[in-house]
């Protein structure tokens, strides 16, 4: 049985928060703003997309305390247990000087109407502090989840390439102060659930995956939040009462990350952020794939777990996983099985999960020698967009001819689904263009799309198609992409 | 900052920070939710219409009024006096709908409670019956539904086209669609009533107009205009979105906080900001054109079709000025165009920089376009063969003369720096190997006429005070919305005093110190409002210089301003001593500032006059690279190079050319708004409303300014305005994509894009080009 303790403790800038209450939906943003009436932190948009309320949240990670940038708007104060909150207010006192980065942005005339400005300036500080000299893809990376309708962004490049000309990272006070405060939040951490409030205002912190079972198993109906990137909007946007409110974003072992020969486990906890970066050896594509979620607010916010079990038909999670043949690990109670991705999501907003049951991991196998893999994303725009299509394609060649091939496409259905009457179309066949072509009609069996605020079905439908075009060429060696290289 | 600064040169053309920079990066610069709230400060949120257009069955706001946290409701009922926030006075834009719906969105009530939360989750209890109308969301719907307008249309005409019809060799016909924009100003709208003893109330909000939101205020609440004092410090953001769509939200709150005697603020959420403020008018234009085989068109007709929503707003302006920019920078001998600017039961479109203007243009160079391809050339040459020249051929179609073309060499300096020629001839030789990727280029010129063309708002006021310890003290009555107003004026008024711009303190824009204001808007704030202030300073200065001749006993003419001070004969007087002088001496150091354009005039009804005091030029030339199996793009490059005369502040200017170039790329290829078959918006929020980011800003990024240039009217400091112009300059953007697009047929064709060139649409062209490539 686990311990409860009926408090929530974090420190923010330099001062210990110990909360006796606190609602469950209550937002780091309107916690600071309403509660504590700092106001430097702004709200733009209260969905995670704009970035003026960006702030950064220190963890203790694998016995190192790391600083993200999140989204304060769409962030529970309930998930900040143990952690060190840094808003724009800590990097310079009144009449005293500027830190290095608000230096540089005043320098390089990087703020117009301003509003925008203390996001970008948290951004531009989380980038810094892990990478003093940043080149301006670094800053684009920075910044894919900070709009400015003023400046154009220039300025804002400009200033972030030049933060170490007003001072040095060794000198800043987050580092300097780093092994304190690690002390202090490894002190805060006391292996407790934590639990507050009664009834839909409910909040539980699980202190571990055998609490976490245990909690919501006794708790089915309640919402399970890690990264809040969807669930934040069920509060700000619709004003759902979806209490209690059970917080798994910081159990440990849905952090697990295992890379063996013939798999790459990953918890259902790590965010998008860790989770590209353990692919990145094995799968690149995923990799480049996923880079385009979110901003880097989001991706350090988000999981990949979440995304899976939130069952969206248009999540850029499921449709490269589908097609690697990934599993995932639900689990309720002691109870564990595993199901193949493509059979989790069922229908629109229907997925194979019980009341009270939980996905723990995604396991992905290992490509095997030979096999080509690829995943694409259609937007609007490049980054931080979602998806009007996702299409993920993997291969297998034997003597020229299609021994293998795995299709998924998100945003084409209502749910992510396999192209089974092209895969058909195709296996057995030359891999030619004529194969490809003979197998283009298919997809107008496999998929209706549906015209949206995204894209129409035409285009969906055309794109789809030209994606394996595409697959094709790459295949091949004539694929060619649109590359961003900026100097 | 009373010391005397080191600094001993003016900071007049010096590229001085923003005034707020500071307090902008520190978190400390204040917007409405951001200042310290009255005690017992209420919310309003307001309830929105969830239909395009009905009749309103009934209303029950029972569940509202019992929701815990509600101190109150309000409906038209409430409203004391006129039920009415129309900027034109048209009386069609009702605060709160009353009997019918007329958008999806529209407000039909008030909820005050003692949190912004509980207002806001109240609002959503009422129980609202609707009989539905049927309803226009388009420009096509509502032609198609009788063409019903919102306000008078505008006809310029100038030479007989019919003749000019004869005289051509080939017709240009065709249709242009160019999508509407949403601000996105990343502070939403905020106003913030404080109520007052008898009639009198103060606001705090965020506004471009903060005279009109007296008006409005004063006209709802049946109170003289004197009653209402606006306060306007700063905005996150306007775009020409805060010139009359603030209206509403300070009429909310004044209101409730005259009804409830306490302070009240109100605050939307985005998404609901976006369904109900106005955007910037989507236009359709059906145009025929007659040109020559040398390229140069002889007869221009054209109707400007604009989605103007549900009232009349400023549509009436807009449309004007789409027309006025039907000739961008191009003599037209025989012109005749028209605008309809039609009802639709969408919000009401508004002011959005350029206000219409970049429509007008971006519809001439579609047709400069055609020609081209028709031609086959570069729409580049097309461009110069039609250029308006600097000693004839310079009458536009509303019979001005462009009396400071300087477009041959703006174009000629750019064509140089961005190499553009060889880039283009290295972009022909890629599209014949490369067989998924395609590149192409454009360069695209603008003539922008700067003055509000409603002759009466070009005029501004401005307070000056000199303390006695020689501190000075500014207000005018512009706003600053990130623009750099303030900085700007500011910057003139050092320079006038021969201060160093540390000592001048701007105040925020205050109803009670400058009256009867215009909006911040048609980029005119400096050219105005710096004009006011220097006549304050002018004024002030005057009476100091005299008493300086007394005191001194010196001429008149022996005493000279210097920079820190004033020479009077051999005495040389430091700023602050000679304020403190003064004082003892009882001259007065405060003046009220005055200024109106000269030279302008327009007659509306004849289509004939001179309603812009000057033009300003510039021009982009941009590279793209599409991918034709997805539609997908990126910008490689762009060269952007504008004429602001003699910058007052270059870094401010620049700031002013990159941003509005981006906002226009941003238009008219990713900003896509939406709406669904019943009427509502779906683009209504950053995740399915696509600004630009970082990484959508080209490539490479070269932006400069005119250095050669000055203004040939006496205009301050013979600088140019800035804020509009570079926005239309994104098109450049959609022509390149264009160029590539056509490359897959070779050329032949003119794919006329349609805006936004969002993905889809550049797919699509690539389609209509491998359906032409098929069939030839």
């Amino acid at each position: 049985m686990t311990e409860i303790r009926s408090q929530l403790r974090f420190i923010l800038n330099d001062q210990d928060v110990v909360l006796d209450e606190i609602s469950a939906t209550r937002t780091l943003l309107d916690f600071l703003r309403l509660d504590r009436r700092m106001t430097g932190s702004k709200e733009g948009c209260a969905e995670g997309d704009c970035g003026a309320c960006t702030v950064l949240v220190g963890r203790v990670t694998s016995g190192e305390l790391v600083y993200e940038s999140v989204n304060a708007c769409i962030c529970f104060v309930g998930s900040l247990d143990a952690t060190h909150v840094v808003t724009v207010e800590h990097l310079s006192a009144a009449n005293g000087p500027l830190h290095p980065v608000q230096q540089a942005m005043v320098e390089h005339h990087g703020s117009q109407c301003g509003f925008c400005t203390p996001g970008i300036v948290m951004s531009l500080y989380g980038m810094w502090m892990q990478n003093a000299d940043p080149s301006v893809s670094d800053i684009e990376v920075a910044l894919q989840g900070n709009l400015c309708r003023c400046t154009g962004y220039s300025p804002i490049i400009k200033a972030g390439q030049s933060i170490s000309a007003y001072g040095t990272v060794v000198a800043d006070p987050l580092v300097i102060e780093r092994q304190a405060i690690k002390a202090r939040l490894e002190a805060l951490r006391d292996g407790r659930r934590v639990e507050i409030g009664e009834g839909r205002g409910r909040l539980i912190v699980p202190a571990s995956a055998d609490d976490l079972a245990e909690v919501y198993a006794a708790n089915p109906q309640g919402t399970l939040v890690s990264g809040a990137t969807d669930v934040g909007l069920w509060v700000t946007k619709f004003m759902r009462d979806i209490g209690p409110m059970i917080f798994i974003g910081d159990i440990a072992e849905l952090h697990g990350i295992e890379a063996s020969e013939s798999a790459l486990k990953l918890g259902a906890g790590v965010t998008y952020s860790a989770a590209t970066a353990a692919v990145t050896g094995s799968f690149p594509q995923l990799t480049e794939l996923w880079m385009r979620i979110g901003g880097q607010q989001v991706r350090n916010m988000g999981t990949i777990g979440a995304n899976i079990a939130n069952g969206s038909p248009i999540g850029d999670t499921p449709p490269p996983l589908i097609a690697l043949g990934a599993s995932i690990t639900l689990r309720k109670g002691e109870t564990r099985r595993e199901v193949k991705l493509e059979d989790f999501f069922i229908a629109y907003g229907k997925q194979d999960r019980q009341p009270g049951e939980f996905v723990e991991a995604v396991t992905i196998p290992s490509l095997p020698e030979g096999e080509q893999f690829a995943c694409y994303k259609i937007t609007k725009r490049k980054d931080e967009d979602i998806s009007a299509l996702c299409g993920a394609y993997r291969l297998k060649l034997e003597g020229g001819k299609v021994a293998a091939i795995t299709i998924a496409y998100g945003g084409m259905a209502a749910t992510p689904k396999r192209a089974k009457a092209v895969e058909a179309a195709l296996v057995g066949k030359a891999w030619t263009v004529a194969t490809v072509e003979a197998a283009i009609p298919a997809f107008a069996e496999d998929y209706q799309p549906l015209t949206d605020m995204r894209a129409s079905a035409e285009y969906r439908l055309l794109a789809a198609q030209n994606l394996l075009r595409r697959f094709f060429l790459e295949t091949t060696g004539e694929g060619e992409r649109l590359t961003r290289e900026v100097a | 900052m009373n010391k005397q600064s080191p600094i001993t040169t003016s900071p007049l053309h010096l590229s001085v920070k923003h005034d707020s920079a500071i307090k902008q990066v520190a978190g400390r610069a204040d917007y409405i939710d951001d200042l310290v709230e009255p005690e017992g400060t209420l919310h309003a949120y307001l309830g929105l219409s969830t239909k395009a257009h009905a009749d309103i069955a009934s209303m029950n706001l029972d569940a509202v009024r019992a929701a815990p946290g509600v101190v109150g409701v309000l409906t038209g009922e409430d409203i004391p006096a006129e039920n009415d926030v129309s900027s034109v006075h048209k009386h069609d834009e009702p605060v709160f709908a009353t009997t019918r719906v007329v958008t999806w969105g529209q407000p039909l009530f008030a909820v005050i409670g003692e949190t912004r939360e509980a207002a806001r989750r109240a609002a959503k209890l009422a129980k609202i019956e609707y009989r539905e109308l049927p309803h226009v969301t388009d420009v096509d719907a509502a032609v198609a539904a009788g063409g019903k307008l919102v306000t008078e249309p505008l006809k310029l005409e100038r030479g007989d086209v019919e003749a000019g019809f004869a005289a051509s060799q080939h017709r240009a016909r065709g249709r242009v669609r160019i999508g509407g924009q949403e601000h996105f100003y990343l502070e939403s709208q905020a106003a913030l009533a404080i109520p007052g003893e008898d009639d009198e109330i103060t606001l705090q909000v965020s506004s471009q107009h903060p005279t009109e939101i007296q008006v409005m205020v004063a006209q709802v609440l049946g109170v003289p205009h004197a009653a209402v004092t606006v306060n306007m410090r700063r905005m996150g953001g306007g775009f020409g979105g805060k010139e009359t769509q603030g209206n509403l939200f300070a009429v909310v709150a004044a209101v409730a906080a005259k009804k409830l005697n306490k302070a009240v603020k109100i605050r939307p959420d985005r998404d609901d900001d976006f369904q109900i403020t106005g955007k910037r008018h989507d236009f359709v234009v059906d145009y025929d054109v007659g040109y020559n085989s040398d390229g140069k068109i002889q007869a221009v007709t054209a109707t400007y079709a604009a989605r103007s929503g549900y009232s009349a707003d400023l549509s009436g302006p807009v449309t004007d000025r789409a027309l006025f920019h039907c000739d961008n920078a191009y003599w037209y001998p025989t012109v005749k165009v028209n605008s309809l600017p039609l009802f639709t039961n969408t919000v009401s479109n508004t002011a959005f920089r350029g206000f219409g203007g970049p429509q007008g243009i971006i519809a001439a160079e579609r047709w400069i376009e055609d020609i081209a391809y028709a031609l086959g050339k570069d729409p580049l040459e097309i461009r110069k063969a039609n250029f308006y020249g600097t000693d004839n051929n310079n009458v536009t179609p509303y019979h001005q003369v462009v009396e400071d073309n300087v477009i041959h060499r703006v174009i000629e300096d750019l064509e140089q720096s961005s190499d553009y020629q060889a880039r283009r001839q290295a972009i022909l030789a890629f599209n014949k190997t490369s067989k998924v990727l395609k590149k192409g280029i454009a360069m695209v010129p603008v003539k922008f006429g700067i003055s509000f063309t409603a002759t009466w708002h070009n005029q501004a006021g401005a307070l000056v005070h000199v303390y006695r310890d020689g501190s000075i003290h500014l207000s005018h009555g512009g706003t600053e919305m990130g623009q750099g107003l303030h900085i700007k004026v500011m910057q003139v008024v050092a320079d006038a005093f021969g201060v160093p711009v540390e000592r001048v303190q701007i105040t925020a824009s205050n109803t009670g110190k400058v009256p009867n204001t215009s909006a911040t808007a048609a980029s005119s704030g400096t050219d105005l409002n710096a004009m006011a202030a220097l006549d304050a300073a002018n004024q002030i200065k005057a009476r100091m210089a005299a008493h300086a001749a007394f005191i001194y006993e010196v001429e008149p003419k022996d005493v000279q301003w210097e920079f820190g001070g004033i020479r009077a004969g051999q005495q040389f007087v430091p700023f602050d001593e000679l304020a403190t002088s003064c004082w003892m001496n009882r001259v007065q150091l405060s003046a009220a500032g005055f200024y109106k354009t000269p030279k302008i005039h327009w007659d509306r009804t004849t289509g004939r006059g001179h309603p812009f005091y000057y033009f300003a030029y510039g021009a982009a030339a941009s590279e793209v690279t599409i991918d034709t199996l997805t539609g997908e793009y990126q910008v490689d490059r762009s060269d952007v190079l504008e004429d602001v005369g003699r910058s007052l502040n270059p870094a401010i200017d620049i700031g002013q050319v990159e941003g509005g170039f981006i906002q226009g790329m941003g238009w008219l290829t990713t900003e896509e708004l939406w709406w669904d078959g019943k009427g509502q918006l779906r683009t209504h929020a950053p995740s399915t409303y696509k600004i630009p980011l970082a990484s959508d800003v080209p490539r490479i990024f070269n932006v400069r300014l005119a250095e050669w240039s000055i203004n040939k009217e006496p205009a301050i400091g013979r600088s140019k305005a800035v804020g509009e112009p570079p926005l239309v300059l994104g098109y450049s953007v959609v022509e390149a994509l264009s160029m590539a697009v056509a490359s897959v047929a070779d050329y032949k064709v003119a794919p006329q894009l349609d805006m936004p060139a969002t993905p889809e649409r550049v797919l699509m062209g690539v389609e209509r080009m491998r359906r032409a490539r098929a069939s030839t």
